[in-house]
This record gives C-alpha cells, structure tokens and sequence, in this order.
C-alpha cells in the first residue's frame, strides 16, 4: 500500500547544532485526516518544512504517495498543498492574482485558474474581496486565502500548519466544515494546531511530537482510551450541603460547583444516584478540560521526564 | 509539469509587478535621462566639440540608454526578489515543482522587459535632443538584450544573498555606479593614458556600451567579436552562480 506520507529516520541539525529532528517515523495513509500535535519548538515545522522542501533534511527518507523527495522532489511537491503557520503572501497583489500565479508555478492554465479562483474564493467567503491586495484582508480572511491558494492545483494531500490561528470561533467552525468537506473528497489532511479540540473533533489519526521525536501515534480513539480519569464540573441548583459521593473524588469549589474525578471504570449513573438520594439538583455538566488536553500535557510530561532520567543516567 | 505555464507566471507576476508601479519604475529614467541630454548634450557637450566623429550628444545617447538599461534590469531583479523573500512570497514557488531554472528565467526575463522597456523610453526621449542614427539593428537589438540578462543575473545573487534592504543598494552604489561612469558612457576610453585604457579593459561595461554604440554609430573601441564574448562569458558564469545557490537553498531554505 502508498502511504500518502512515509517518513522514515528523519534527522535534521540546524547550523550552530540544534537538533530539531532527532528520527522522526510516520505514516500517514491516503484519504487521512492527521493530527500533528506538538508544543512550541517540537519539531512540528521543521518536519513540514523538510516534506515540502523548504528546510534541507540531514538524514532520513521522506515519501509523498510513493515520490521519494530525493529523487522525484517535483512530483512529489506536486501532490502537497501548504498552508503555512506565517502569511507569506504579496501583501501588495490582488487575491485573484495570488490564486492565479500560484496555479500557475504548478502548471494550470490561467483560463482553468481563473474558475477555480473563483471558485476557491466563493466557497471561502472571499469573492467580494477578489480585486482587493491583500493586505486589507482580515486576520481570518487571510489564513482563507492561504487555504484556497493551496488547493488551486487540487493537491491530494493539505498540510496546514496552525490554520486556525487568530480565528475567531465562527469562522473557525467554518473552516472546520469545510476541511471535513474537502477530506470526505479523498484529499489526505495533516494538521497542526495548538487547539486541541479542533484536533479531536476532526482527526482520526494523531502523533505526538516533543523535542524533534514522536512520542505517540496511533489513533484518536486508541489516544482517547488511555485516559485514566476524567475530570468533570457539575454546575448544582445552590445547596446548603456538604455533598459527598462515596467511592468518587469529589471537591465541592462553592454552594453551586462541585468538581469530580471518574476514573474510565467508573460510571456517571452512581454519581447522579447518590447526587439525588442527597436532594442535590444538577443544572449541567462540562468536561474541566479538553480530554486530549489531558493526554497531550500527560504524554509531554512524560516525555520531558524521560529525557530528564536519561540525562541523569548518562 | 508544464514549465512554460510557471515561467510565463513568474514573468506574468514581474511585469505586472513593475507596471503598477510605473511611476516608481518607469518615469524616473526618463527624468534623469532628460537631464543628462540638457547638461551634458545641450549644455556642456556644445562646448566638447566632436568625439569619435560624431557631434557629443550623439556620441553619448547609446551609453545613457545602456545605462538605464542596465540600472533598471539590476534594481528590478535585486528588489523584486529580495521584496519576496522578504515577504516570504518566495517560498509560494519553492513549495512548488518549479524547476530552479524556471525561477532564475522567469526573474531575469522580469528584469529585462523592464531593462529593455525603460531603453525604449530613454530612446523616445532621447528622439527630442538628437536625431539617432542606425549602424546595425541587430548589434542592438542582441547588445541590450544580453547586456540587461548580465545585470538582471547581477541583481538576482546579489538578492539571494541580501540580508536587509540596505544590501540590495550597496552593490549598485559602490560598484556599478562607478563602473558605469567608468565604462566609456560619456568619453572613449581611446582619449585615456595607455595605462588606464588597459584598466578600463578589465571593467565589462566597456564592452557593453561600446557595443551598443557600434550598433549606433559605427564605431566602437574594443572589438565587436570580444565584446560579445566578455558578455557571454559574464552570462554564463552568473547563470551558473545563480543555479548553484538556488539549488543549495543559500538565503532561501533552511
């Protein structure tokens, strides 16, 4: 099977000798939607900027649908389309002209570009603004440019890199809708973001990146199911109790919050049975934090331990 | 891959990019053209007398269009490209499959439309001070479309390397400036100590504008065979020093 991205033994040294990569291993399979999670300086540029040739790899294999980069580098940038982390666009030209060059460096005719600009344009909400530089655009209206720029050759696979940056939560959603439109289409989708409910509300696949190595990847799901324990804060109608659940962690924070930890062997019905025997009423309900949230600050811990211990055993 | 679609793109993009702003790009020339022919035509050169056979004005028109040209072809490469690495826009073709020499055509072929363009212009004006003779169209026409490839090769290394705005002003400031005044445009070097003939020799401009001005005028202090050989020999070693850093990624990957 073509993995629509095969990374093998990829190790990148920058000049001065930070090693932003130390041996990155990833697939990505085609029609994915892939979560690349990572905190700041983990690697998770680099490792984009290796694929689409704009960092110079040390070592390493790096396959796009099968297209060695170092031996077929044009076929294989002809099948990616980037939307960057920093606008990098002529803050001077027009929105069609942006779309229509950019069509162009990947062979379309400019007849064919024009239609897809167009359509690219409407589809993100950026028609009426076509004849304007873009520098008048928005902060939101900006990362849709960059996103219609990269789909103008119709690549099979998107890697966007903090796409949502900036974004306000209604258009973010827009975007979400349309990122889920484009991968039911079959284009391949590796993201990178900081918000984690974005990553777990679209990806099915994820790996996790810290100091310039994977430190997990498997699916979100398989990610998901090794939480241990979840916290959840039940907003009550206010009570003059001490509520008290047996057998659960339980931190009452005033007369109307009461904080409660459910490990995954648990059930929330015992929690509300014995909430009801004690005439406690409850409004509502909400995770204390995104549940990936959890994991990816647990895994990083983990991580820097790991190096921590290491350092000191050597 | 079809490359003659990105090449014309990239031509595509620098035109339009020195068009709209034409008053940057194409009127200043034309004034400072227009100040040379009154000064050192009407003015100074009446008082010159002859040189070469031909009255001074005539005399000079081929090297103050060889000047614009190569100025213009320079800057418009040096700027434009340094502009989009600047703005990161340059990495809307690295990430593409552009062929590096596509890149490199698609930039010198901007920066000589602009070249030959504002040639053009400083030839119109020149038309109000002086009536233009014709020796040979084709010595011109290949003169300043080698001459304007040389520099616009000039101005795209000269922007790869370029950390700041201020590196892409230090070359044409302290040397072709000087060179270009050195390079025959208003004297022939004929008129200088042997000793300095023979340093005026080693500056490529020479050879450009005399060139130019044999297409002109006939006449021409080094010879045509030689001077087209220095501008192909300048052509494909800067060709190359382009392909070599573009490839290596220098100052664009990294």
């Amino acid at each position: 099977m073509t993995y629509a991205l095969e990374i093998t033994g990829l190790k990148k040294t920058y000049k001065g000798g930070f090693q932003a990569l130390k041996n990155i291993e990833l697939k990505v399979k085609q029609g994915d939607f892939f979560a690349l999670l990572g905190p700041n300086g983990a690697g998770k540029s680099t490792t984009i900027g290796v694929m689409t040739s704009l960092v110079n790899k040390t070592e390493g294999q790096v396959k796009i649908y099968g297209h060695d980069i170092d031996n077929a580098l044009e076929l294989a940038k002809s099948h990616i389309g980037l939307v960057p982390q920093e606008f990098n666009f002529n803050q001077f030209e027009p929105l069609t002209n942006i779309l229509v060059n950019q069509a162009g460096y990947y062979g379309v005719e400019r007849k064919t570009a024009l239609i897809r600009a167009e359509k690219y344009l409407k589809q993100l909400e950026l028609w009426d603004k076509r004849d304007e530089p873009a520098r008048a655009l928005s902060g939101g209206m900006k990362r849709r440019l960059m996103i219609a720029r990269a789909l103008m050759h119709e690549p099979k696979m998107l890697i966007l890199d903090e796409p949502t940056a900036g974004v306000d939560i209604e258009i973010r959603r827009a975007m979400w809708d349309f990122l889920q439109q484009l991968n039911e289409e079959g284009i391949t989708i590796i993201l990178t973001t900081h918000y984690l409910e974005e990553a777990e509300m679209l990806c099915r696949n994820i790996a996790i990146i810290d100091g310039g190595e994977i430190v997990e990847n498997t699916t979100m799901k398989g990610l998901l199911a090794q939480l241990d324990i979840e916290t959840f804060v039940l907003d009550l109608v206010p009570t003059q109790h001490q509520v008290s659940i047996d057998g659960i962690v339980s931190r009452q924070l005033d007369d109307h919050t009461l904080e409660i930890d459910i490990s995954k062997h648990q059930s929330l019905n015992q929690v509300f049975a014995q909430l009801s025997l004690q005439n406690v009423e409850v409004k509502s309900m909400r995770n204390k934090s995104n549940r990936l949230e959890a994991l990816f600050v647990s895994l990083i811990n983990q991580s820097g331990s790991a190096k921590e211990n290491s350092k000191v055993v050597a | 891959m079809n490359n003659t679609i990105a090449l014309k793109s990239i031509l595509h993009k620098e035109v339009h990019r020195f068009m709209r702003i034409w008053v940057q790009t194409l009127v200043p020339p034309a004034i400072t053209i227009c100040l040379y022919f009154v000064i050192f035509g009407s003015l100074i050169g009446k008082r010159i007398g002859e040189m070469g056979g031909f009255d001074y004005m005539s005399f000079i028109v081929p090297g103050l269009i060889m000047m614009s040209v190569i100025t213009n072809s320079y800057s418009n490469v040096a700027s434009s490209f340094f502009s989009a690495k600047w703005q990161r826009n340059v990495e809307e073709m690295l990430v593409a499959p552009v062929p590096n020499w596509v890149i490199v055509a698609g930039y010198v072929g901007g920066g000589m439309c602009r070249g030959i363009l504002v040639g053009l212009i400083v030839t119109f004006v020149a038309l109000f001070f002086v009536d233009i003779q014709v020796h040979n169209i084709w010595v011109i026409i290949a003169t300043v479309s080698l001459t304007s490839a040389t520099f616009a090769l000039g101005g795209l290394i000269n922007a790869i390397f370029a950390g700041s705005f201020d590196d892409i002003s230090i070359i044409p400031t302290f040397v072709l400036t000087p060179l270009t005044y050195l390079g025959g445009v208003f004297y022939s070097i004929s008129l200088l100590p042997e000793f300095w003939q023979g340093v005026s020799q080693a500056n490529p401009i020479v050879y450009m504008v005399n060139a130019f001005r044999y297409g002109f005028l006939g006449i021409s202090d080094v010879s045509i065979v030689t001077a087209f050989a220095v501008i192909g020999i300048f052509i494909v070693t800067l060709f190359t020093i382009a392909m070599v850093l573009i490839s290596k990624g220098i100052g664009l990957r990294s």
